[in-house]
């Protein structure tokens, strides 16, 4: 009897419980199944048609927008997408890289000054994001434009062609990307920097470690977190990053976000240009599934939430 | 037992056998001269500290915060450089050499645990950065793990630890490198009242088993009192006064120090007569050994060395006042008494004696020979 009564207020309590859990999941479910969930479905879909006659996508299915983005067009194979393939991959681990190289000792640096000033100077690293990005990128433009003094002292250094300008350049996308991201390495990077004890550093030097290797083993280990963060925030953006390298790049520097964005917005071919949204989906899963690994590697088999 | 067996695994066999006997390491002495050191323009943290620390010695430096002691301590591990002055190690100086090349090991107040490593790599840590092999240090953690009784946690990550369970781990890392000096920065500050008293004894007992040189930094008299061979007390940078703990105790050098060790009844002198000295008490005769001609500094009497009865033995001084206040500790009594308008504490032994009650008259027998002039 008692037993029967206690499995019936269980049941009752694991009732209300479902009904809790399904009034607090199910909007956040409703979204991402309508934006999210939905488009990337139709996307899929999309891929597999095949292109009509003005851009827009048609029955049969096919393989046509794969073969394409392969780079096998009417006049046979030509290299084209592969190289913008290429090109995005490169641009995001040199512009990642760069961001790390003058993020970290920054995101430090700040951990190193007056409390009171800290959030001074975070506030210096983001503000410039509060603008909108295609104006930052013009700006750019006229820095690195030919005949200016930045594109004069490069040539007088002897690193550009006479009139070549900084810009247009695989250069400028770089410096783009690497300004454009700074923001998102430098943050995670202070917070992890921020919870690190003085103290652990001066017991690493006080049990034998020189500088280098306290920081090796004892630093580097604990901002690790925070630099895979980073790393991600940084590198999956700049992956299909459309607006610096059309600003910048001027039309020779294209990577794969422009391709894509091309075959949409000049309505010239829908199936390609959802493949290309494929392609740089499944990149994106891979380099964050490698990240996980690094992160699994570096930090001793301590799982480093991304 | 031979030369190369670690201090720890001896003196773990030690215990099995019986103490006494020689040090079982070659310890280190320390000698500190004219040391100076300024934070900033004008933060002047250390004035001039000469000190010297003999080798197996359990020594603390004891002071309120800001007195300088855990500046001290950084200098002897060569975290902080001082401004002025050397440092020498087991007759070698260090004053220039970098902490990591300094055979000395800290058990920091935080403990400075690394807490993306477990127990075991943290343990492991100062043998792996002095470059011994996997196997070695495989060896050596694990005795140490044993030995501090915490083989069970090795695996644990430091987020999993207790507070107390932290400070062992904290003292076996720096313990496992066999240092020749062990820095202790108030590493039981953060422990409660009953862990602190009971490590406080195996702290110390640990030390007379190693043989090796302690220097443990605390603002608590009575821990340095109960653990410490000697005793530096500072002050404002400076050393006020170096002692056993009796002698520290029992004769401060000066009235910091006396009220630093817990004494309440300081009284002023005013005036001194041939063996008797002037005070708001009244006139007390003094011992032989304390007579002096300067009518100035104050006069220690330590409360438990007085006595509550009409009947006084020959020679005592004899004061009257009123009970004030009374305090039951259980094993002892506090009375605090004015004579003459001066509060006076003392402390009666509990052997079952009728208790005073707030508001008596009581007679106070002081004897000469425990009263002790102070500097100012």
């Amino acid at each position: 009897m008692v037993e029967s009564s206690l499995t019936a207020s269980r049941r009752r309590a694991v009732v209300g419980e479902t009904r809790h859990l399904l009034f607090s999941v199910t909007p956040g479910a409703a979204w991402i199944t309508v934006f999210l969930v939905l488009p990337s479905l139709y996307l899929m879909a999309v891929a597999f048609m095949t292109n009509g006659p003005y851009g827009l996508p048609e029955m049969p299915l096919s393989l046509d927008a794969f073969r394409q983005l392969a780079g096998f067009g009417f006049l046979g194979w030509s290299p084209g997408n592969l190289y913008t393939l290429l090109r995005s991959l490169w641009q995001t681990v040199v512009s990642t890289a760069l961001v790390v190289v003058v993020a970290y000792p920054l995101a430090y640096y700040i951990t190193t000054c007056r409390e009171r000033w800290r959030p001074l100077m975070l506030l210096a690293v983001v503000v410039p994001s509060w603008t909108n990005q295609v104006i930052r990128t013009f700006g750019w433009m006229n820095l690195l434009a030919p005949g200016t003094p930045l594109s004069d002292l490069a040539e007088s250094l002897g690193l550009i062609g006479p009139h070549m300008g900084l810009y247009p350049s695989d250069f400028a996308v770089t410096l783009g990307l690497v300004y454009n991201f700074l923001p998102f390495m430098v943050l995670p990077l202070y917070a992890a920097f921020e919870k690190l004890d003085v103290a652990q550093v001066q017991a690493a030097q006080d049990l034998y470690a020189s500088p280098v290797r306290a920081f090796r083993h004892a630093v580097f280990p604990q901002t690790l977190p925070g630099l895979l963060a980073g790393t991600v925030l940084v590198a999956i953006p700049a992956f299909g990053m459309y607006v610096i390298p059309e600003l910048l790049g001027g039309g020779k520097s294209m990577m794969l976000g422009n391709l894509v964005a091309r075959q949409f917005s000049g309505g010239s071919n829908w199936p390609l240009g959802a493949a290309g949204a494929i392609l740089m989906l499944l990149a994106t899963f891979v380099g964050l599934y490698a990240m996980r690994r690094i992160g699994r590697r570096l930090g001793g088999g301590e799982e480093v939430v991304i | 037992m031979s030369d190369s067996t670690p201090a720890v695994t001896r003196a773990a066999a030690e215990t099995a056998a019986a103490d006494g006997g020689a040090p079982p390491r070659a310890a280190s002495s320390i000698r500190l001269e004219g040391l100076h050191k300024r934070f900033g323009r004008d933060t002047v943290a250390l004035d001039g500290v000469d000190l010297t620390i003999e080798a197996g010695e359990f020594f603390t430096l004891l002071g309120p915060s800001g007195c300088g002691k855990t500046t001290l301590l950084r200098i002897l591990a060569g975290l902080e450089e001082p401004n002025a002055g050397r440092l020498w190690i087991g007759g070698r100086d260090v004053t220039d050499t970098p902490p990591h090349r300094r055979s000395v090991n800290t058990v920091f107040q935080s403990y400075a645990l690394f807490p993306h490593l477990s127990v075991r790599d943290n343990l492991a840590f100062g043998l792996r950065m002095r470059g011994e092999s996997a196997a070695e240090r495989e060896r050596k953690v694990a005795e140490v793990a044993e030995f501090i009784q915490l083989g069970s946690l090795v695996e644990r990550r430091v987020d999993q630890l207790s507070g107390g369970q932290k400070q062992r781990i904290a003292l076996a890392r720096a313990l496992v490198c066999e240092p020749d000096v062990l820095l202790l920065d108030e590493p039981l500050s953060a422990l409660d009242a009953g862990l602190r008293s009971q490590l406080q004894v195996e702290l110390q007992r640990l030390q007379k088993r190693l043989g090796m040189t302690f220097v443990f930094v605390t603002h608590d008299q009575d821990e340095a009192m109960v653990m410490s061979d000697r005793i530096a007390v500072l002050d404002g940078g400076v050393i006020q006064q170096v002692g056993t703990p009796s002698e520290v105790y029992e004769h401060p050098a000066n009235a910091f120090v006396a009220r630093f060790m817990g004494h309440d009844n300081l009284v002023a002198i005013t005036a001194v007569d041939g063996d008797r000295v002037e005070t708001r008490l009244g006139w007390l005769r003094l011992a032989p050994a304390e007579r002096r001609a300067e009518s100035d500094g104050w006069l220690l009497i330590r409360p438990e060395t007085l006595v509550l009865d009409d009947a006084l033995p020959e020679g005592y001084n004899r004061l009257e006042g009123t009970v004030e206040e009374r305090l039951y500790r259980g094993s002892r009594i506090e009375y605090r008494v004015t004579v003459n308008g001066q509060p006076l504490m003392v402390v009666a032994s509990n052997l079952g004696q009728r208790m005073h009650e707030i508001g008596d008259r009581v007679v106070i027998g002081v004897c000469p020979e425990d009263l002790v002039r102070v500097a100012a």
